[in-house]
C-alpha cells in the first residue's frame, strides 16, 4: 500500500507540476513580456511570412497568432474572456456580429495611422475608432458559366431574377443559422425586401425550388456544379459563395484560362466588412496599438487579397492580376446597420427556420 | 469452474479499511484530473448561463423544455441514436466474432483500417459518405440509390464510424475466451446456440453493453454526420447546444441544454452499470492467437466472405474515394496535389501548412494526450476493479462503493459533453495564474485526453474485471505487495487491453477536431485542423489538397494502430 501511495503521490505531483509548468508556459506573453504581441483572429487568418517578418523587424515586436475556430466563435470567445483577453488585437469582427462586441465593450478606442486612406462606407465606427476597417468582401451568388452556356440561358443577376421560373431548382444555399454566407445572404434580401418584405421573397424562393444545406462546404464542394472540386458531380448550377470565389476556381490552373469557369450574380451581393480592434485589458498595449497601424499599413493590405480572399479596406492598396483579371467588382451591394442586424439576428434566423425548413 | 466476483470476494481477508485507502488512493489522480479540466471548467460555464446577478434561475428550464422545437430535436437525439445502435450492432457483432475468432491473411491490416474512419475529420467522410450514397454517387448511378438527407444516411455514417467500436471492445474479449469452455457445454449436451447464449453470451455481456454505451453516446451526441448528411431540417441535442453557443452566445438556453445532455448521459451509464453488475463475472482468458483458426465449413467460409463484404461497401469504398480524390488532378490522375502541399508550405505564407508540420503537430498532441489519457485511464480502471467492498459492513463501505460507482460514470461524462461547452468553458476558467492555460501548448493534449480516458477505461475495464480473483489471492498469500500483484498478474492479462486502449486514445486524439479546433493556441495547426481550412476555401487546388492530407492522415492512423497490434507480447504474436 504504501508503494501506491508513493506512486499516486508522484503521479499527482508530475500532473500538478505538469500544469503549473503550462501555466508558466501560458503566462509566457503576461506582463513581463513587452516584446510579444498577440493577435487573436478565426480560423482563416493569414498573413504572408514576409509580410509578418518585415513588421516584426521595424517594430521588434514577434507576433504570436491565436486562432479560435470560425468567426462567430473567435467572437464569441473575445466576448467570454472580456477584461482578461487572450490577447492584444481582434482581426476579424465583421459587420454582422460588430454591434455585439461593441456593446459588450471588448475594444479599447485607437485611431490606427492611415485611416484616412479607408472610404467613409467602411468606416462603421468612425465616431469612436474602438475598432478599424481592415478589409471587406461580397456574398453573392455564383453560378457555372458551363452549365448556362450548355443551356443556352442567362445567369441569374438579381434576387428578382432568382424568383423566375428558369431557375427553378437551380440555386443551392446555406442555413443562415448554421453558415454565415448563408446568414449573409438572408440579410441581403432583408437588405432588399425591407424587415416586411423578406418573408415573402423567401415563400417565393421557396416554392422555385431553393435548397438548403448547413455548411458552405458541402453546398460549394457537394452540389456547385461549377466547383472544380465537385468534379461535374454538383447539380446545382447556382450557389451562394464569395464574389473571390472565381478567381480561387482559377488558382494553380495551368495555362490560366481566359476567365474563370464560374460568375458573380452581382445583383445578389451583401458585404461584409472585418474589423480590427484593441482588445481592453490587453497586456501589451503599446504594442497591440503598432500592430494595429500596421495592419491598416499599405503593406499588409496588400498582402491581403491572395491571403484571406478578400478585399483590401485602403483604397490605395493594389490589388493583384488574379483579382483584377477574374474578380469581379460589385458596385452596389446591399448592407445592414450593424445594430439593426444584431436586434434582430437571431428572431430572423428563427423566422426564416420555421418558414424555409418546415 | 467460474466463480462470480461476489463468491471471490467473500473469502478474502484483507482490512477494508485498507482497501478503502489504496482505492481512495488510486482514484486521486484521476479525480483531480477531471476536477480541474473538466467539471471546474463546465460548471464555470453552465453557472454562467444559469446565473442571474448571482441567483440561479431555474425558471430557465420550463421555458426552453416547453419549447416545440426543443422538444422535436430531443425526441430525434434519442430516436435516431438508438437506431444507429441497433444498427451498428447488428452489422458489427459478427465482424467482431471474425476478428476473434478466424484467422486470415491481411487480419491485422483490416482491423487498422476499420479503425480508420474514426479519426478522419467529419466533414472529410461527410463528403466521401456522400459520393456513395448521396446524388451521382456510387449507389445512384449503379441502382438509383440516394439516400443523402434523409435518416438512412445518418444511421449508415454512424456505423461507418462506429464499426471499430464494437469490433475492438467485443473483439478484443471475444479473442481471449476460451472456446473450450463452449466446447464443453457442447459435450455436455447443449446445442450450438444454447451452448453459445448460456456461455460466451453471458462472458461477452458486459463488452457487449460497453460497445453498445459507446455506440450509444457517440451517436447521442453526433454533430459532424448529422450536419452533413442529414442537412439542416435534422438537428441533434449536440447541433442544437453548438448552435446556441457558438452561433446565438444565448448561454442561458445552452446551459439548460448541456444539464440535459448530462442527465440523458447519466441515465444511461446507469443503465449500464445494473447489466454490467448482473452479468459480471471471471472469466478465463487465453492468448487470443490460440483462439484463432482459419474457418471450417461453408457457414465460417460465408460469415467471413460476408463480413468481408459489408467492411468493403461501407468502410472501404468511401475511404477509397477520398484516396481517389487526392490524385485525381487537373491533369489527370497524380501526385500533383502531394507536391503541391510541399511547394504552397514553403512558399510565403502562414496558411499553408506544411504536411510533415502538421504531421509532427499532430502525432507531438497524440502522444501527450495518450500518456494523460494511459496514466489517468490506467489508474481509475483499476480503482475500479479492486475486490468489491462488502456492501452492509459498515455505513463507510457502502458510501465508499456509492463513491466509486459515481466516479465510474464522472469517467464517461467527457464523451456527453459538447466540445463548444468544454472549449468555452476552459476559456472562462482556465485564465487565472497558476492555472492560465489559455495559450498553452498543453491545452490540446488536456482536452484531447478527457475525450480518450473513456476508451481507455471501457477497453480495460472488461479485461481487469474478468482476471480471476483468486490468482491476486495466491499472490498476495505467497506475500506479494498490491503493486506486485498487479504487475505480476494484472499486467500480463491487460497488457493487449492496454495496447489497444493506447490506440484509441492515440487515434481519438489524432483526430480530434471540435475541441482542438476551438482552443485557441500557438500556431501549429494538426492535421484535421489543417484540412478543415482548406476546405472552408473554393477551388480546386485546396480541395485536392484537403484529399490529400485527409488521406496523409488516414495512412498515419492506420500505420499506428498496425504498429501497435504488433507490439503485442512475444508469446501471443504467433498468428499467422
Amino acid at each position: 500500500m504504501s508503494t501506491i501511495s508513493r506512486i499516486t503521490v508522484t503521479a499527482l505531483a508530475a500532473v500538478v507540476g505538469m500544469s503549473t509548468l503550462a501555466a508558466c508556459g501560458g503566462a509566457g506573453g503576461g506582463a513581463a513580456d513587452t516584446k510579444t504581441v498577440t493577435l487573436v483572429s478565426h480560423d482563416s487568418f493569414n498573413i504572408s511570412k514576409s509580410v509578418q517578418a518585415a513588421f516584426e523587424k521595424e517594430s521588434g515586436y514577434k507576433i504570436r497568432i491565436l486562432r479560435g475556430g470560425d468567426a462567430g466563435k473567435a467572437v464569441n470567445q473575445a466576448i467570454l474572456s472580456k477584461g482578461n483577453p487572450q490577447g492584444d488585437v481582434f482581426f476579424g469582427i465583421d459587420n454582422t456580429l460588430l454591434s455585439r462586441g461593441l456593446h459588450e465593450g471588448i475594444f479599447s478606442p485607437y485611431r490606427a495611422k492611415g485611416l484616412d486612406k479607408v472610404p467613409a462606407a467602411l468606416q462603421l465606427d468612425k465616431g469612436e475608432h474602438r475598432v478599424t476597417p481592415l478589409d471587406y468582401g461580397d456574398i453573392c451568388v455564383n453560378y457555372d458559366r458551363g452549365y448556362f452556356a450548355r443551356h443556352r440561358t442567362a445567369p441569374p443577376k438579381s434576387f428578382a431574377d432568382l424568383l423566375e421560373p428558369r431557375y427553378k431548382g437551380l440555386l443551392v444555399t446555406e442555413n443562415p443559422a448554421t453558415s454565415s454566407p448563408g446568414l449573409a445572404f438572408q440579410l441581403g434580401t432583408i437588405a432588399t425586401y425591407g424587415e416586411h418584405g423578406w418573408q415573402g421573397y423567401w415563400k417565393k424562393l421557396k416554392a422555385n425550388g431553393v435548397e438548403v444545406v448547413d455548411g458552405w462546404e458541402q453546398a460549394y464542394n457537394d452540389r456547385f456544379s461549377g466547383s472544380a472540386a465537385g468534379k461535374d458531380k454538383g447539380d446545382k448550377p447556382l450557389v451562394v459563395s464569395y464574389a473571390s470565389s472565381p478567381p480561387a476556381e482559377v488558382l494553380g490552373k495551368k495555362p490560366a484560362p481566359k476567365e474563370a469557369p464560374t460568375g458573380v450574380a452581382t445583383g445578389t451581393c451583401f458585404r461584409q466588412i472585418e474589423f480590427g480592434g484593441l482588445l481592453k485589458g490587453a497586456r501589451n498595449e503599446k504594442g497591440g496599438k503598432a500592430l494595429l497601424d500596421f495592419l491598416a499599413g499599405r503593406r499588409f493590405q496588400e498582402d491581403v487579397p491572395l491571403r484571406m480572399f478578400v478585399n483590401p479596406a485602403r483604397t490605395d492598396a493594389k490589388v493583384p492580376e488574379l483579382f483584377t483579371k477574374y474578380g469581379t467588382t460589385i458596385g452596389r451591394p446591399t448592407t445592414l446597420p450593424p445594430e439593426t442586424i444584431t436586434k434582430n439576428r437571431e428572431q430572423w434566423i428563427k423566422q426564416w427556420s420555421s418558414l424555409v425548413l418546415k | 469452474m467460474v466463480l462470480a466476483r461476489s463468491e471471490v470476494a467473500r473469502t478474502r481477508r484483507p482490512v477494508p479499511v485498507r482497501g478503502t485507502a489504496v482505492r481512495l488512493g488510486l482514484m486521486a489522480v484521476p479525480l483531480a484530473f477531471f476536477a480541474l479540466f473538466f467539471a471546474y471548467p463546465v460548471v464555470a460555464i453552465v453557472g454562467r448561463g444559469l446565473k442571474d446577478g448571482g441567483q440561479w434561475q431555474f425558471g430557465r428550464f420550463g421555458a426552453v423544455l416547453g419549447d416545440p422545437d426543443i422538444a422535436h430535436v430531443l425526441w430525434f437525439t434519442v430516436w435516431q441514436a438508438a437506431a444507429s445502435t441497433a444498427l451498428t450492432l447488428l452489422i458489427a457483432l459478427p465482424g467482431a466474432y471474425v476478428f476473434a475468432r478466424f484467422a486470415f491473411p491481411g487480419k491485422q491490416l483490416l482491423r487498422a483500417v476499420v479503425a480508420v474512419p474514426f479519426v478522419l475529420p467529419t466533414v472529410v467522410v461527410g463528403s466521401a459518405f456522400l459520393a456513395l450514397v448521396g446524388r451521382g454517387g456510387l449507389l445512384d448511378e449503379l441502382w438509383g440509390l440516394r439516400l443523402d438527407t434523409s435518416v438512412w444516411a445518418i444511421l449508415l455514417a454512424h456505423v461507418f464510424f462506429n464499426y471499430a467500436v464494437v469490433v475492438r471492445t467485443v473483439g478484443g474479449l471475444w479473442s481471449q475466451l476460451d472456446p473450450r469452455q463452449e466446447e464443453a457445454a457442447r459435450m455436455l449436451g447443449a446445442g450450438r446456440f444454447e451452448a453459445w447464449r448460456r456461455v460466451t453470451l453471458p462472458a461477452l455481456g458486459p463488452a457487449v453493453a460497453a460497445a453498445a454505451l459507446m455506440v450509444f453516446l457517440f451517436t447521442f451526441t453526433s454533430f459532424g454526420a448529422v450536419q452533413i448528411l442529414g442537412g439542416p431540417t435534422f438537428a441533434t441535442l449536440e447541433v442544437e447546444i453548438y448552435r446556441q453557443t457558438a452561433e446565438f452566445l444565448d448561454l442561458p438556453t445552452a446551459a439548460v441544454l448541456t444539464l440535459v445532455q448530462f442527465a440523458a448521459v447519466l441515465g444511461v451509464l446507469a443503465l449500464h452499470a445494473l447489466t454490467v453488475r448482473r452479468r459480471e463475472s471471471a472469466l478465463r482468458l487465453v492468448p487470443a492467437a490460440q483462439t484463432a483458426h482459419r474457418p471450417r465449413g461453408r457457414g465460417q467460409w460465408a460469415l467471413l466472405w460476408g463480413t468481408l463484404g459489408v467492411i468493403t461497401v461501407l468502410l472501404i469504398v468511401p475511404l477509397a474515394v477520398l484516396v481517389e480524390r487526392s490524385f485525381d488532378g487537373p491533369d489527370g490522375y497524380g501526385a500533383g496535389f502531394y507536391t503541391s502541399l510541399r511547394s504552397a508550405a514553403s512558399a510565403d505564407s502562414t496558411f499553408a501548412v506544411a504536411p510533415l508540420d502538421a504531421l509532427w503537430n499532430s502525432l507531438a498532441y497524440g502522444v501527450a494526450a495518450t500518456a494523460i489519457a494511459l496514466v489517468v485511464g490506467g489508474l481509475a480502471a483499476a480503482a475500479l476493479t479492486l475486490p468489491r467492498l462488502r456492501a452492509g459492513a459498515s455505513g463507510r463501505t457502502a458510501c465508499v462503493s456509492r463513491l466509486v460507482r459515481g466516479f465510474d460514470a464522472l469517467l464517461m461524462l467527457p464523451l456527453g459533453v459538447s466540445a463548444v461547452t468544454v472549449g468555452f468553458g476552459f476559456l472562462i476558467s482556465l485564465d487565472t495564474p497558476p492555472l492560465d492555460l489559455r495559450a498553452s501548448w498543453w491545452l490540446v493534449p488536456l482536452a484531447q485526453a478527457l475525450v480518450g480516458v473513456p476508451f481507455v477505461v471501457r477497453t480495460m475495464l472488461p479485461v481487469l474485471r474478468a482476471v480471476d480473483g483468486r490468482l491476486r489471492e495466491a499472490a498476495a498469500v505467497l506475500g506479494a505487495s498490491p503493486w506486485r500483484v498487479w504487475r505480476e498478474v494484472d499486467l500480463p492479462m491487460v497488457r493487449r487491453a492496454l495496447l489497444i486502449a493506447a490506440g484509441f486514445a492515440f487515434a481519438v486524439s489524432l483526430g480530434e477536431f471540435g475541441a482542438t479546433v476551438f482552443i485557441a493556441r500557438p500556431d501549429q495547426p494538426t492535421l484535421p485542423v489543417a484540412v478543415a481550412r482548406l476546405l472552408g476555401r473554393a477551388g480546386e487546388l485546396n480541395y485536392g489538397q484537403a484529399m490529400a492530407l485527409s488521406t496523409i492522415l488516414m495512412v498515419v492512423c492506420a500505420a499506428a494502430l498496425l504498429i501497435l497490434e504488433r507490439l503485442r507480447p512475444l508469446d501471443h504474436s504467433g498468428e499467422f
